[in-house]
């Protein structure tokens, strides 16, 4: 086979288990491997970082000479896939009650509330014999911290958690599969949880509560209000944050499983805890791809990317890259120099990176006691279908006791 | 051979970031031989960018900000020992107090300190200071917290544009003088020297340029000073932040290349001697070093930068255990940053080292940019305001020597984004505040290395 099928390759669903090898396989072609479908492929670390910090290169899906069909699209996209100048404007002004320099205390002041979440999901699984890390543990806490933090009242939780279902759910519809099917469900539910989380702000508005929507809502200074982006920002951290911080959460219970000796490594030494969260970010990533669109016809590393086309840059293998990391396949919780790229680098590093760091960190430390006499039903799990946010639909353990 | 390079004796002269890095890096490389660490100061290494920021917004205590040790260096340390010179025959550092220390190969990182007022009565008013050490730090905070009536700094550079910073964030009054058209002008040139200009007075600075300080004035305690241009600056704390003095006086009899820019050495840290050969067992790095860039010209920078510090002293470090074909060039593309006026301002390459600057992303009006330097058709140097995630673009930009102007194309461009503008990079000699990245020729040769006082 040759390297221009590779994107379809590691597309198929067949390869979601382990896309590990056709990633080497990319790296050895690369740095630029083009694509059958004129598209480029990116798997080395240097290259990618590269492109993360270059100008000329776009987030903004309406850079592509393609035009796109997809309805369920808001005209105007979260900030997450735009450019500078705009894209800073918006980020700056949603991460002020997020982080600093403005809030530098808030996630950090939600370690309690995180743990006390994590506790509680936890203990009502004592009594079971076998459990789904997904639907018990990795998928219920983000969107439960996740509405603490924007200000979604307790009661529309439940509420909460049927729109992010659909959302995910709908997003995870692999390549031949009916579109028009998923952008109806993904529409209906995005306008109204938009709505929902409009009206939520407007409630907020003069009766602030300590939350994010409060505060992006009685920001007294007009210009540093999102206004019209309020709900599509609102969406993107919902979204962005939770499908990823599942994915963490679950492919470290996986791989802590099949690792035993880290596993009892871990144990001993929890301290270790936030260093095995960065390996698991190299190791076994949320996001494995990200695609950018060259803003003029940009000469890279011997290529040109053509203005207006797709350069899918492949994250999880640029942190597999033996030209970066020593013995990169290898799962080493206390890794030195571990600068992975599994929250991505330059303008668009990880917004949620701080949240999603304490979340996996609280989850994994308070399953750690669990997983000594835990087992993996099935190995490897069922996998979603969605290539780019890859991670197990479920992980169902036995618990011996 | 190259089993004996990793014993033996290894002295280094100076423990600040510099020699402390080099020790943990020796260590690390598996130097098993003895170690002493020789420093004026009393204090073990501490990190010195806090100094004129955190510590003076009254965050953070100025004794606060020790470095932490990535390793015990497991070293016999000398700290509050003046190293008085160094005898290259007999390969022993002269104490000011002790035996001689007798080395097989020697680290030289004894940095800078700050230029003195030189008028040695005037400097030494109650109330006239000057900012390096974490003591000098601790007595400007207690200066500061004591709410003074207007404080005078002179020197419109980093360290002076931070002070002034400091101290409109504590709500003091504060005046800067500055010799040259502008602050910053000397490091960053004519462009973001205006920004600079723009951030002091919008932050309520009370800037003077083009003025220079005659006389300062008071009876036992610093009440006031003189300027050029006939006015009179009234104050109760003055700030000398006239740039750094390299610390080379205890060398004066080695032999050693040093001069007032510093210690000429090789790519490899090696330092040379007077007549321009290399050494094998003197080495040097920090602030106090100049050193051949390929990306410059070859010319031999001296540089007053953190980054620099660290990278300079691992390479030194290893070179120092390392035969010959294993040793490493100390290639480090100059970089550097600093915070003010709620701006934060980074560096890489040589601005100074440009003919022309284009601002590539943002615009000085929104108080972001990227401003790319250029030297004769190539990028030699980038600084961003409050856009720091841009720079490793033009790091790559620097290193692979791409042309200048850079390709357009980025989102964020400005519509001039193309035409570049001379980058009014004045003289050093017409500043009080020197640059921090000053390119000093070619010659290790100590007297071509002269640079006159800038008072």
């Amino acid at each position: 086979m040759t390297a221009d099928t590779l994107l379809e390759r590691i597309t198929d669903y067949a390869s979601r288990p382990d896309p590990w090898p056709l990633y080497a396989e990319l790296r050895e072609a690369g740095p630029v491997v083009p694509q059958a479908d004129g598209s480029h492929l990116v798997g080395t670390y240097h290259e990618i970082v590269a492109l993360l910090h270059n100008p000329r290169i776009s987030a903004d899906p309406r850079s592509s000479s393609r035009t796109t069909t997809e309805s369920a699209e808001a005209l105007t996209p979260p900030f997450l896939r735009q450019d500078d100048p705009e894209h800073h404007r918006l980020r700056t002004l949603a991460m002020r009650p997020f982080g600093p320099p403005h809030t530098p205390g808030r996630i950090d002041a939600m370690r309690g509330e995180i743990s006390r979440i994590t506790e509680d999901l936890i203990s009502s699984l004592r009594d079971r014999d076998q459990i789904d890390i997904v639907d018990d543990v990795a998928y219920p806490l983000p969107v439960t911290v996740i509405c603490r933090l924007l200000g979604v009242p307790r009661e529309d939780e439940p509420m909460f958690r049927e729109w992010t279902d659909v959302l995910v759910a709908s997003a995870d519809i692999g390549p031949g599969q009916d579109t028009a099917q998923r952008d109806e469900a993904m529409g209906q539910a995005r306008q109204e949880m938009g709505q929902y989380l409009v009206n939520l702000a407007e409630q907020r508005r003069g009766r602030p509560t300590d939350d994010l929507l409060s505060a992006f809502v009685n920001e007294p200074d007009p210009a540093l209000r999102l206004g019209d982006a309020l709900a599509e920002t609102a969406i993107l951290l919902l979204i962005a944050g939770h499908e990823t911080t599942v994915n963490l959460i679950t492919n470290g219970v996986l791989t802590l499983l099949r690792q035993p000796d880290q596993l009892d490594h871990l144990r001993r030494d929890p301290d270790l805890m936030p260093r095995a969260v960065e390996e698991l970010l190299r190791y076994e990533p949320p996001v494995h791809m990200r695609e950018r669109i060259p803003l003029a016809d940009v000469n890279f590393a011997g290529t040109i990317l053509p203005q207006g086309s797709s350069v899918i840059l492949a994250l999880a293998s640029g942190s597999r890259d033996p030209k970066r990391f020593h013995e990169p396949d290898r799962f080493d919780p206390a890794r030195p120099d571990n600068e992975h790229l599994g929250f991505g680098s330059g303008v668009h590093l990880c917004y949620g990176a701080p949240l999603a760091r304490i979340e996996a960190q609280t989850a994994l430390g308070a399953l750690l006691p669990h997983l000594a006499t835990a087992t993996l039903t099935q190995d490897p799990p069922p996998y979603r279908t969605n290539a780019m946010l890859r991670g197990p639909r479920h992980l169902t353990l036995r618990l011996r006791t | 051979m190259p089993g004996d390079l990793k014993e033996g004796r290894i002295v280094v002269v100076g423990a600040s970031l510099t020699g402390l890095r080099a020790a943990e890096k020796l260590r690390e490389e598996g130097f098993t031989g003895s170690l002493t660490i020789v420093g004026d100061e009393p204090h073990p290494p501490y990190d010195r960018p806090p100094l004129s920021k955190q510590v003076l917004f009254g965050e953070v205590p100025a004794n606060a900000t020790a470095l932490p040790m990535r390793r015990d260096p497991e070293a016999e340390w000398r700290l509050g020992v003046r190293a008085t010179g160094l005898d290259t025959v007999g390969k022993r550092v002269l104490l000011a107090d002790g035996e001689p220390v007798p080395y097989d190969r020697v680290l030289i990182a004894t940095g800078t300190r700050a230029r003195p007022w030189p008028n040695a009565q005037e400097a030494a008013l109650d109330g006239v200071l000057t900012l390096r050490t974490c003591d000098d730090a601790a007595l400007l905070a207690e200066r500061l917290a004591a709410g003074p009536r207007r404080v005078l700094v002179i020197g419109g550079g980093f360290t002076g544009s931070e002070i002034a910073s400091a101290c409109r964030e504590r709500g003091l009054d504060v005046t800067v003088a500055e010799r040259g058209p502008a602050p910053l002008v000397g490091a960053l040139g004519g462009t973001l020297a205006k920004l600079a200009a723009a951030m002091h007075r919008n932050h309520g600075v009370d800037l003077r340029c083009e003025v220079t300080v005659t006389a300062l004035r008071g009876h036992g305690h610093f009440t006031g000073a003189e300027l050029s241009d006939g006015s009179r600056v009234d104050a109760d704390v003055c700030v000398v932040a006239m740039g750094a003095v390299r610390n080379v006086e205890w060398l004066a009899e080695s032999g050693l290349a040093a001069g007032p820019r510093g210690i000429a050495c090789d790519a490899g840290c090696r330092a040379f001697n007077m007549y321009g050969i290399v050494t094998d067992d003197v080495f040097v790095a920090g602030d106090v070093s100049r050193f051949p860039h390929p990306l410059f010209d070859y010319q031999l920078l001296s540089l007053e930068h953190w980054h620099n510090a660290v990278e300079q002293a691992e390479v030194a470090a290893h070179n120092m255990i390392h035969p010959e074909p294993l040793r490493r060039p100390h290639l480090a593309v100059p970089a550097f940053w600093s915070s003010q006026f709620g701006l934060n301002i980074k560096s890489v390459g040589v601005p100074t080292f440009s003919d022309h600057v284009v601002i590539a992303q943002g615009s000085l009006e929104a108080r972001r940019l990227a401003v790319v330097y250029g030297y004769r058709g190539r990028v030699t140097a980038a600084v961003t305001v409050d856009m720091a995630k841009s720079l490793e673009y033009y790091q790559d930009l620097i290193e692979t020597a791409a042309q200048f102007p850079p390709v357009a194309g980025a989102s964020d461009r400005p519509p001039a984004a193309e035409v570049p503008i001379p980058s009014d990079v004045p003289d050093p000699s017409v500043l009080y505040h020197g640059p921090t990245v000053a390119l000093t020729g070619h010659l290790p040769d100590r007297r071509l290395a002269m640079m006159r006082p800038a008072v």
